[in-house]
């Protein structure tokens, strides 16, 4: 036992989580600094829902890493409608059907699309580092398709992207929710032979990669494992389970 | 079959009974997204004064979607029992509700004519039906389901307590788990989510939570919310599990697109009865459910988010599960726009279970995309209180860093026991009783209980 009263001891457990613990009682509610804090979070998480994705500067970030991109637009045409209508997400506007077509090439292992999804926030921080990471881990034994960038974008906008470039893989990083501790949360779902009308049954996912989530290298990691069986067995989903040897339980994400 | 109804001079026709279905029932941006919502409020209710009047019979010979197509549907027509059935056969839907409603409809009544009540008939009444009458009904039906300890006794409710963290990093989730526990909650059981896909950090969490429990014998049950092959590969491995999840829908082909059938629910079902690890129960699993999935996974069929939700509670009776919930506003603005509708939906999915005999508990929660915040949770929270929900979720400062959504904290369990004078689960009061967590009149204590220091002091050594 230490010399510290349990009531201190108890605060520095908050250090081992991000989670609202040791928040203190006004009878059975929570302390006045207690409810702003949260309000303020909330407030941020709301305005970062609608926030756009500053293209431009994707684009100039990707180049500076080395990557070349290419523009789409989901069929929905802006962000109310995007809400809305989640269908509308999941496809590409005409025009972008189109002129994907032209960039069809002769196919490749993998394609990455980075999507805005619901935190285009989380994209912009955390899409290029991602990929940089994975760069490093897969030491170029699999051929890409340019990335390419989706505004709009639902997970499954990725199907019609890997179809339209004759893609094996599609790994589409996009925007989480945003939470109240993390409005910059990144997703990632790899689908093997995608095309219009995948399940969410024939992903795997990777989530909550941002430094104090999920790292970046063990995210990398991951999905090289990923990429590796899912080419090797033909499938992805929930037959392929993730066993890579990356440590998670008390690792070193904080 | 077609149906209609007219007002004055407006004929209103429904092409066959989902579409009557869906034109009643309260405007939700769900069945809109589907086209399947009635255009105008008038609409909408020559629907209702057209149900009204269909004889509950209508159900058992009209099947939503086809028996040969659906499995679901094979489920709920072959478990009909005709018998529960019979005092309920001569009446419409409109007078169903007057039944539901009418003081001699009591517990023991409505316990004995649930299994002739099919999830169709359920949705059905619930779109005659006022937000007091879901209550009022809700609150009569009487569910009790049983592992470690005791769930749906009268005046009782349980907490699950859900203690995820962003890289279910083991300290962190016992940092919340413990914070949890100080604040009364965890009867229902100690579920966590996992951020990873790994069976190894699985097998890690099952033998935190099983040690947990062990040590300062807890009378709770664990459950790691994953996919139920995992857990079944985990059984295989020996790893100590209580209950099984899953999350399941209404429709066969929304059930594939989680990854799972009844046959698969059924073999996990076996593995974890295999492991015999209830003292004072054997019901072994956990389900979540949510308006919007089978419509989300391009699957519904055109039957309405609503009915499709009660569907999936007529999987759930099927395996006599411990706890299901509703995550009524986790799916987002697209199939519950505001505050208005995640209220509506939350007491139409506890109305729905309850009626049907499964144990039903809420996630009462939102997304930051949703039109929504925590004075919404506070309103559906006491509602649900107010009708008997089984149980509530207790997430730390109702944040849950993981799965990035707002739903019920430890503090607002505190708050709906004391306004309403509810109890814990009653083995699970008694632990708290015992470890000086509750004090005299049933609140929880302001120091940190001397029983649970010795794991302060685990968490605290580095």
């Amino acid at each position: 036992m230490d010399e510290a009263s349990p009531p201190d001891r108890w605060q520095a457990l908050r250090a081992l989580t991000p989670a609202r613990i040791a928040l203190g009682r006004s009878g059975n509610a929570l302390p006045t600094a207690e409810v702003l804090r949260f309000g303020l979070a909330h407030a941020r998480a709301r305005d970062a829902v609608h926030l756009p994705l500053d293209v431009g500067a994707l684009v100039t970030d990707l180049a500076a890493a080395g990557f070349s991109a290419l523009q789409v637009h989901s069929a929905a045409d802006d962000r109310v409608r995007y809400l809305l209508r989640p269908d509308l997400g999941r496809r590409l506007s005409d025009a972008s059907g189109q002129a994907l077509e032209e960039h069809a090439g002769p196919g490749a292992d993998l394609c990455f699309v980075i999507a805005d999804g619901l935190s285009a926030v989380a994209v912009q921080k955390h899409a290029v580092a991602l990929l940089r990471a994975f760069d490093a881990v897969a030491h170029g034994q699999w051929t890409r398709t340019p990335v390419v960038i989706a505004e709009q974008g639902r997970v499954a906008i990725g199907d019609e992207i890997g179809q339209r470039l004759r893609a094996r893989l599609v790994a589409v990083l996009i925007g989480e929710r945003p939470g109240l501790s993390a409005p910059d949360s990144l997703g990632l779902y790899l689908t093997h032979a995608p095309r219009v009308g995948r399940s969410d049954a024939e992903r795997n996912c990777i989530s909550n990669i941002r430094p104090d989530g999920l790292p970046y290298t063990a995210a990398a990691r991951s999905l090289a494992w990923l990429v590796q069986e899912a080419l090797r067995r033909g499938e992805t989903g929930v037959a392929l389970k993730d066993e890579g040897d990356v440590p998670l339980i008390g690792g070193d994400a904080r | 079959m077609t149906y209609s109804y007219s007002i004055g001079a407006t004929r209103y026709g429904f092409a066959d009974l989902r579409a009557l279905l869906a034109k009643a029932s309260p405007l939700r941006s769900g069945d809109v997204l589907a086209g399947l919502a009635a255009a105008t409020a008038e609409e909408r209710m020559a629907a209702r004064l057209c149900l009204a009047d269909l004889p509950l019979t209508t159900f058992l010979n009209e099947a939503l979607i086809p028996y040969e197509a659906d499995e679901v549907t094979r489920l709920i027509v072959d478990r009909h029992d005709a018998t529960a059935f019979a005092e309920l056969a001569h009446l419409t839907v409109g007078g169903f509700r007057d039944w539901l409603l009418a003081y001699e409809a009591d517990a023991a009544v409505l316990a004995r004519v649930a299994p002739g009540i099919t999830p169709e008939m359920a949705a059905a009444v619930s779109k005659l039906m006022r937000n007091q009458d879901l209550i009022a009904v809700a609150r009569k039906c009487r569910v009790v389901s049983a592992f470690r300890d005791t769930i749906g006794l009268p005046g009782r409710l349980a907490v699950r307590l859900q203690p995820n963290h962003p890289t279910d990093d083991a300290r962190g989730i016992a940092a919340s788990l413990l914070d949890g526990l100080l604040l009364g909650c965890g009867d229902a059981v100690i579920g966590i989510n996992p951020a990873s896909d790994k069976l190894s950090t699985f097998m890690q969490l099952w033998h935190m939570l099983d040690e947990l429990i062990a040590r300062f014998d807890i009378p709770t049950q664990s459950c790691v919310l994953t996919h139920v092959t995992s857990q079944i590969r985990g059984i295989e491995q020996g790893a100590p599990v209580d209950l099984v999840f899953q999350s399941i829908a209404g429709t066969e082909a929304a059930n594939r697109s989680f990854g799972i059938d009844l046959a698969l629910l059924g073999e996990a079902r076996a593995a974890a009865l295999s492991l015999g690890r209830g003292t004072v129960g054997d019901q072994v699993m956990y389900f979540e459910t949510g308006q919007g999935s089978a419509l989300s996974a391009g699957a519904h069929h055109g039957v309405d988010q609503q009915t499709c939700e009660a569907r999936a509670y007529g999987v759930a009776r099927a395996f006599s599960p411990l706890l299901v919930n509703s995550v009524v506003g986790f799916i987002g603005p697209e199939y519950l726009y505001d505050g208005k509708q995640i209220t509506r939906a939350g007491l139409e999915d506890h109305f729905c279970g309850k009626l049907l005999g499964v144990p039903l508990g809420c996630d009462i929660c939102y997304t930051n995309h949703a039109e929504a915040d925590q004075d919404d949770m506070d309103n559906l929270l006491t509602l649900l209180g107010v009708a008997g929900v089984s149980y509530v979720m207790g997430v730390p400062g109702a944040d849950d860093v993981m799965l990035n959504y707002q739903s019920t904290s430890f503090h607002d369990a505190l708050y709906v026991r004391e306004v309403l004078g509810l109890r814990h689960a009653p083995e699970f009061e008694a632990w708290l009783e015992r470890m000086q967590i509750l004090g005299p009149g049933g609140r929880v204590l302001d120091q940190p209980a001397a029983a649970l220091l010795p794991l302060l002091d685990d968490l605290g050594r580095p």
